[in-house]
């Protein structure tokens, strides 16, 4: 196939994600939120799917498929059923303005292009720039991790954060299949650490939410 | 002789592995508490071997000069956590603040966790070692909620979010590490291998090398507890069990800072990339000195030397960024020392909280009249940590004052200042705790084991005295690699 179309479709869908980590950051129902995480991961799936196409590299296709039925279908049923069970359903408040987030996000997204296009003047172009699009996912998601309040809407912002380094790894070529195993199957164990603890701050405080956590700090005097 | 070395190297993953199995499985306090340190004594006696019968390099599994040390200190650690954890856990199920499942839960963890940090020391593949450091991670972060309280359940929460965006950055450092090895050894295993990647890091691109090592030091600069992100660092000491704090403060800080070497290693070995000293020096230096005052406003026993912890891994941070051999020396020591000391102290601490009922340092008092055994031990330990000779860690520190006057005389002057109002806060806290009039009405004697506590100060203090010829050479021979 044609080397430019290769890049342009892989650009599109690196792109992509990075424009739908913006729409997480925006949403302010628990719905929507899961909602635009699955698509997020859907995404993923189409990204990595690809790069196993152009790189020849079947074992991606796992990665693809683990990113597709896992992370966008499974997780957010799963954390929908929670929501609902908690009753939790309602409008989510940001520390930070829309607006503001917003900028901070732009802000990113231009770091991560400034550090990383420089940095790797040797790396062949495709690899690069899909490794700037990855770190602005990264730290799309560790904005998100830190202007929301909600323990499920954190566990959401530490997921697309994952979403990032999945094609951060599956830009590098080559990269040997342990390590994409490993990322899926930790986030497989975050993912039941995260349960356990849902369901443990819910039997203590009947609420999810981390401020009602935080006046416990232990050095009450 | 190499057979020898493969198997031990083999089975110091294996015993803790199947021990844990065991363990969850067993149940009974007594059995399996005593199974917990025959499993951790057999795998300190077995990384011993690898002193002697040193194995090749393997695709997945390396022990060189640099973890071999760090190997036997973690088994060793393990072993003694392990003795004293049987009488903490003992007086734990009594007052019922755990339960007999749990204890199970616990002790199959306590081995899981042994497991992962030998095999974040062993690995000889930078994404393997990653998984490791990640697994060490979650199992404390199980371990850390244990106690289902409130105040657990919040540390162990903040504990995980942190580590896990932590691990994060320190994956995509590891990705672009890989990134740059892949364009001088082409793609594949070789690229994540150490043994290759030393040797070949002369020709990586230096951009990208510096920009991971930034991801990588934020990453597992997390775990190692570095301000600014040592948020979790106090709450997840003081909330979990003791035995945990001893090991979170002896050896997983330690693991963690390793990695951060083995990544230095490269930087080194490449001219053109930038030091990673001042990075390593800004760290340490805020790390120290914003701890030393945090020391002041400590009201939690277990959290004071939590921050004592920070401060110390400050200073180690600080010694390895100056860099040269004789800083470096004195970073590897005050790390051996540290975790050594700490750990004890925490044993003591442990008890005493057990035996008084309470971890706020205001109720306290008078440990020497009520606990000698205890009160004058944990008066060796403060000493010892705030770096009185003629212990271990006035060596240490010394060494890296004195280094630091050498190479950059004007920042000795933080350096010193951080460690004299640290030394200020922990002797203020200490005469509290352990002089005048004993406090409190419930003054039960605790079946504590002090063996552990005064083995590891024993080490200290000879450490102090006299450091065994073997030791400085291979001290000396690691410090000059790491450039």
């Amino acid at each position: 196939m044609d080397a430019g179309l290769q890049f342009d479709v892989a650009h599109l869908l690196a792109g992509g994600l990075v424009l739908v980590s913006f729409m997480l950051l925006y949403q302010d129902r628990m719905f929507g939120l899961l909602n635009v995480f699955a698509l997020h991961a859907f995404v993923l799936a189409l990204s990595v799917a690809w790069q196993a196409f152009i790189q020849d590299a079947p074992h991606l296709y796992v990665t693809a498929a683990i990113a597709l039925l896992f992370k966008a279908v499974i997780i957010p049923v799963a954390l929908h059923r929670i929501v609902l069970r908690l009753g939790i359903h309602r409008t989510l408040e940001t520390v930070v303005g829309v607006g503001l987030t917003m900028l901070a996000g732009m802000g990113l997204v231009a770091l991560s292009i400034v550090i990383m296009l420089p940095a790797a003047v040797d790396a062949d172009p495709l690899a690069r720039e899909d490794l700037a699009f990855a770190l602005s996912v990264v730290l799309l998601g560790l904005l998100m991790m830190v202007t929301r309040r909600n323990a499920v809407s954190q566990v959401v912002g530490f997921m697309s954060m994952e979403n990032g380094l999945i094609l951060a790894a599956t830009g590098a070529k080559g990269m040997p299949f342990v390590v994409e195993i490993s990322v899926a199957f930790s986030i497989l164990i975050a993912f039941i650490v995260i349960g356990i603890f849902l369901f443990r701050i819910r039997e203590r405080f009947d609420t999810v939410d981390l401020q009602a956590l935080e006046m416990f700090r232990g050095e009450r005097s | 002789m190499n057979a020898i070395g493969s198997f031990a190297l083999v089975a110091i993953l294996a015993v803790p592995a199947a021990a844990a199995a065991i363990l969850a499985l067993l149940p009974g306090y007594r059995v399996t508490a005593r199974l917990n340190i025959a499993a951790s004594l057999f795998t300190f006696v077995i990384a011993l071997a690898l002193f002697t019968a040193r194995p090749e390099p393997g695709r997945y599994l390396i022990v060189d000069d640099l973890n071999v040390v760090f190997i036997a200190l973690n088994t060793f650690v393990a072993f003694t956590t392990s003795v004293f954890s049987a009488s903490y856990i003992g007086h734990e199920l009594e007052t019922g603040r755990l339960t007999p499942v749990y204890l199970r839960f616990y002790h199959a963890m306590y081995q899981i966790l042994m497991f992962a940090m030998n095999l974040a020391l062993v690995a000889n593949n930078i994404g393997l070692m990653w998984v490791a450091i990640e697994l060490a991670t979650l199992t404390t972060v199980l371990m850390v909620g244990i106690y289902r309280t409130p105040e657990a359940l919040e540390a162990a929460w903040k504990y995980f979010i942190l580590g896990s965006v932590g691990i994060a950055l320190a994956l995509f450092g590891t990705i672009l590490v890989y990134l740059a090895a892949q364009a001088e050894v082409g793609e594949g295993m070789d690229a994540m291998a150490w043994s290759v990647l030393v040797t070949h890091a002369a020709a990586f691109d230096p951009g990208l090398l510096n920009l991971a090592f930034v991801f990588l030091l934020l990453g597992y600069g997390t775990k190692v507890g570095l301000a600014p992100l040592h948020a979790w660092l106090p709450d997840a000491h003081a909330e979990g069990p003791t035995p945990i704090s001893a090991v979170l403060s002896g050896l997983l800080l330690n693991v963690a800072l390793f990695a951060l070497l083995r990544f230095k290693l490269l930087l080194a070995a490449n001219a053109g990339a930038l030091a990673p000293g001042p990075l390593m020096i800004t760290m340490g230096l805020v790390s120290l000195v914003f701890a030393s005052f945090m020391l002041y406003r400590r009201r939690d026993i277990k959290r004071m030397f939590a921050y004592s912890s920070i401060e110390h891994m400050g200073i180690i941070t600080f010694a390895f960024g100056i860099g040269g051999p004789l800083a470096n020396f004195a970073g590897l020591l005050h790390m051996t020392m540290h975790s050594l000391t700490k750990s004890a102290i925490f044993f003591g601490v442990g008890h005493i909280a057990q035996a008084r009922g309470t971890q706020r340092i205001a109720d306290i008092r008078g440990l020497t009249e009520s606990h000698p055994m205890l009160g004058w031990g944990l008066v060796m330990g403060v000493v010892a940590i705030a770096g009185m000779p003629p212990l271990g860690i006035f060596m240490s520190e010394f060494l890296v004052v004195s280094s630091t006057f050498a190479r950059q005389p004007l920042l000795a002057l933080p350096l010193v200042a951080g460690l004299i109002i640290g030394f200020g806060a922990l002797m203020l806290r200490l005469q509290g705790l352990v002089f005048g009039a004993p406090s409190g009405s419930r003054d039960t004697q605790v079946t504590a084991s002090y063996v552990p506590m005064f083995a590891h100060l024993g080490l200290v203090l000879l450490a102090g005295v006299y450091l065994p010829a073997p030791l400085v050479a291979w001290f000396q021979n690691v410090a000059a690699r790491l450039g």
